[in-house]
């Protein structure tokens, strides 16, 4: 098992390094000088050359690239042109907010999406199922901007239930912190739930038919375990897969639903980066995304051999 | 219509009259079909594929998906009770500790993802109060039964880990470990090598004969027939079109689908030829000739034959259902 997981990390490296290149490429294909969106107003080609040199960006690409991801090694992802804060720091205290939102949403997704698609399998073809599927669509549907827009309308300003927005951090204040986070999450989740709940259910259709239910019911088990147990079980690696891959969807997710009620999380930070051209920011924040996206999968690889015995040594 | 029993006692499972038609289907998909059989004793359920013999054994388990099917007509006893097989909680009870059944594909019947010891246990538990050790006492012992070798280490066995006649052991094992009344084996030997398949057979018949438990034997294959059963049923296109003792139906077929089936074996000795076969297909669902079905296919059809045939008794339990039996006296009748 642990070799296992060491192989995987060791063939993870080279995509890391492969998203490091493109970050860093990409950023530099972008229109719009740093250097500009720095200065503001001052156009003294004298103190741009000035900021060009202090931050290196007249050295060749491949120079650049190379400071960039050595310094990137050894924890420091650069300073942010706008803030003058070192990058990491500024990932760091970001960071926690959208893990909060982002597992919280995770968890409405999976309480919402796995219950539906098994349920919605069981009853195939039945009033049931078609009602499931037209929620599922409709979340599909459903643009994450408006839905939020609509709770906030209703929940919050028209029965005052929940706050419309804002932060407070686990540590400060639990309970508080996570009413807070409960509308944004509800929002993030009805996406990932709908996807999550399709998938569950052809999985579970799949796995509803095979010779091993049939024998768990020849066995004489009650239809509960026998869903929830024999089909259950084996409809689960394709759900774990979805599970990892719906990862990189809940970040791009994240960063909307943190505008929409103005979360102070990940998805501010790359906003407003993107706007100033804070290369430094955009490159570490996707480096860290990509990185964790990475580690979702590599989680997911682990789940699988945990879950299929016939991936396991003997 | 007086049903197969050679012996004194009352069966152990009798069938009587039963009908059922799919969701959809213009016709009975099994027509009035009845069958028994006895303590100790093996009944052959023999046809070609979707000949419904399949469906009938899944019916009597109560495995057939709810709402497939309907059940128009007919009775079940089993051990002296009537069983309503539309009643999903009566047939669970009975499903896995007094009536149980295995399968044709071994690869593909035990659970992947748990250990086969695992599986068996749980089957003890569904059907009793045993302990956890209890339980899997009697999951190794049955293994041992079965004839595998260091059963207690193979219980923490994947089924990936095993051969396909391990696993058809194993399937038995579960099938055995709660000592049911009735075994259901639905073409047990047909996806195994020749010579496992002799081994499971042998295997099946020296735990009857140790249980006393009954056997029903689904197969289309009938050299399995010849080797180990005590009566036979031969089904066509949904109906039994002809039951008795196993030896009869082998020396004095009175069906004509019977005759044809019986000549179409390769024989080793005699003139060489070609091998029989019974002309044309077997009827669907969608054009299922009214009266007798296997008319369309039969060489001594006559207007009479849209009518549905009698089961007609010859003597000694042994019955064909066909406006002509017993063949020979009532064809010179007719000609």
């Amino acid at each position: 098992m642990l070799s296992f997981i060491l192989r995987r990390v060791v063939i993870a490296i080279p995509t890391i390094i492969l998203i490091s290149i493109f970050v860093f490429t990409l950023q530099k294909l972008l229109p719009g000088d740093p250097v500009l969106a720095m200065a503001g107003e001052e156009r003294d080609p004298q103190v741009l050359e000035f900021l060009r040199e202090k931050y290196r960006l007249n050295d060749p690409i491949p120079v650049q690239y190379f400071t960039w991801i050595g310094n990137a090694l050894r924890g420091d992802l650069g300073i942010s042109l706008r803030t003058n804060q070192p990058v990491l720091e500024l990932i760091a205290q970001k960071l926690p907010v959208t893990i909060q939102l982002a597992a919280m949403a995770m968890i409405f997704a999976l309480l919402i999406g796995i219950p539906a698609g098994i349920f919605s399998a069981v009853k195939k073809g039945t009033i049931v199922d078609y009602i499931a599927n037209v929620v599922a669509l409709s979340g599909l549907s459903i643009p994450n901007f408006w839905l939020g827009i609509m709770l906030i309308l209703l929940v919050s300003v028209k029965w005052k239930l929940l706050p419309a927005s804002g932060y407070v951090p686990l540590s400060e204040d639990p309970v508080r912190s996570i009413t807070v986070m409960i509308m944004p999450a509800f929002v993030l989740g009805t996406a990932l739930a709908a996807t999550l709940m399709r998938h569950t259910r052809s999985a579970m259709l799949g796995v509803l038919n095979s010779d091993y239910v049939r024998t768990a019911r020849a066995k004489g088990l009650v239809e509960r375990r026998v869903i929830l147990k024999h089909a259950f079980r084996n409809a689960l690696t394709p759900i774990v897969t979805l599970t990892a891959l719906l990862f990189g969807e809940l970040i791009a997710g994240a960063v909307l639903t943190e505008q929409i009620f103005t979360i102070p999380g990940f998805g501010k930070l790359v906003v407003d980066a993107v706007f100033n051209r804070d290369y430094a920011v955009v490159q570490g924040i996707v480096l860290v995304t990509a990185v964790g996206f990475i580690f979702m999968n590599l989680l997911a690889d682990v789940a699988y051999v945990l879950l299929n015995p016939r991936l396991r040594k003997q | 219509m007086s049903l197969v029993n050679t012996e004194a006692q009352p069966d152990l499972l009798v069938v009587q009259d039963f009908s059922l038609r799919f969701r959809g289907a213009p016709s009975d998909q099994i027509n009035r079909v009845s069958f028994s059989v006895g303590s100790g004793k093996t009944l052959c359920i023999v046809g070609e594929s979707g000949c419904g013999k399949s469906v009938t054994s899944l019916a009597m388990m109560g495995l057939l998906p709810a709402g497939a099917a309907q059940i128009n007509s007919g009775k079940m006893l089993f051990e002296g009770q009537a069983m309503n097989l539309a009643d999903p909680k009566a047939m669970r009870k009975i499903r896995g500790s007094r009536m149980t059944m295995i399968f044709q594909e071994p690869m593909s019947s035990l659970n992947p993802v748990f250990r086969i010891g695992d599986q068996i246990v749980e089957a003890v538990k569904a059907h009793s109060d045993a302990t956890d050790a209890q339980a899997r006492d009697r999951a190794v012992a049955m293994l041992q039964r079965v004839g595998i070798p260091a059963p207690a280490k193979r219980m923490r066995d994947y089924p990936h880990q095993l051969s396909g006649g391990m696993r058809q052991r194993v399937m038995i094992a579960m099938a055995l470990v709660n000592d049911p009344a009735l075994l259901i084996a639905d073409e047990p030997t047909t996806a195994l090598d020749v010579t496992i398949q002799a081994q499971i057979l042998e295997l099946i018949r020296d735990l009857q004969a140790e249980t006393g438990m009954g056997t029903i034997m689904i197969t289309h294959d009938l050299g399995v027939v010849a080797e180990i059963a005590d009566t036979v049923a031969v089904m066509y296109a949904g109906t039994v079109v002809e039951t008795g003792p196993a030896e009869r139906i082998f020396n004095d077929p009175q069906h004509p689908y019977t005759i044809g089936l019986m000549s179409s074996i390769p024989q080793l000795t005699g003139a060489r030829g070609r091998l029989s076969t019974v002309p044309g297909m077997v009827p669907t669902a969608r054009n299922m000739p009214a009266g007798c079905r296997f008319s369309t296919r039969c060489p001594f059809a006559r207007p009479v034959c849209t009518t549905e045939p009698p089961l007609v008794e010859i003597g000694d339990g042994h019955q064909a259902a066909c406006h002509f039996a017993p063949l020979e006296i009532k064809l010179k009748e007719s000609a």
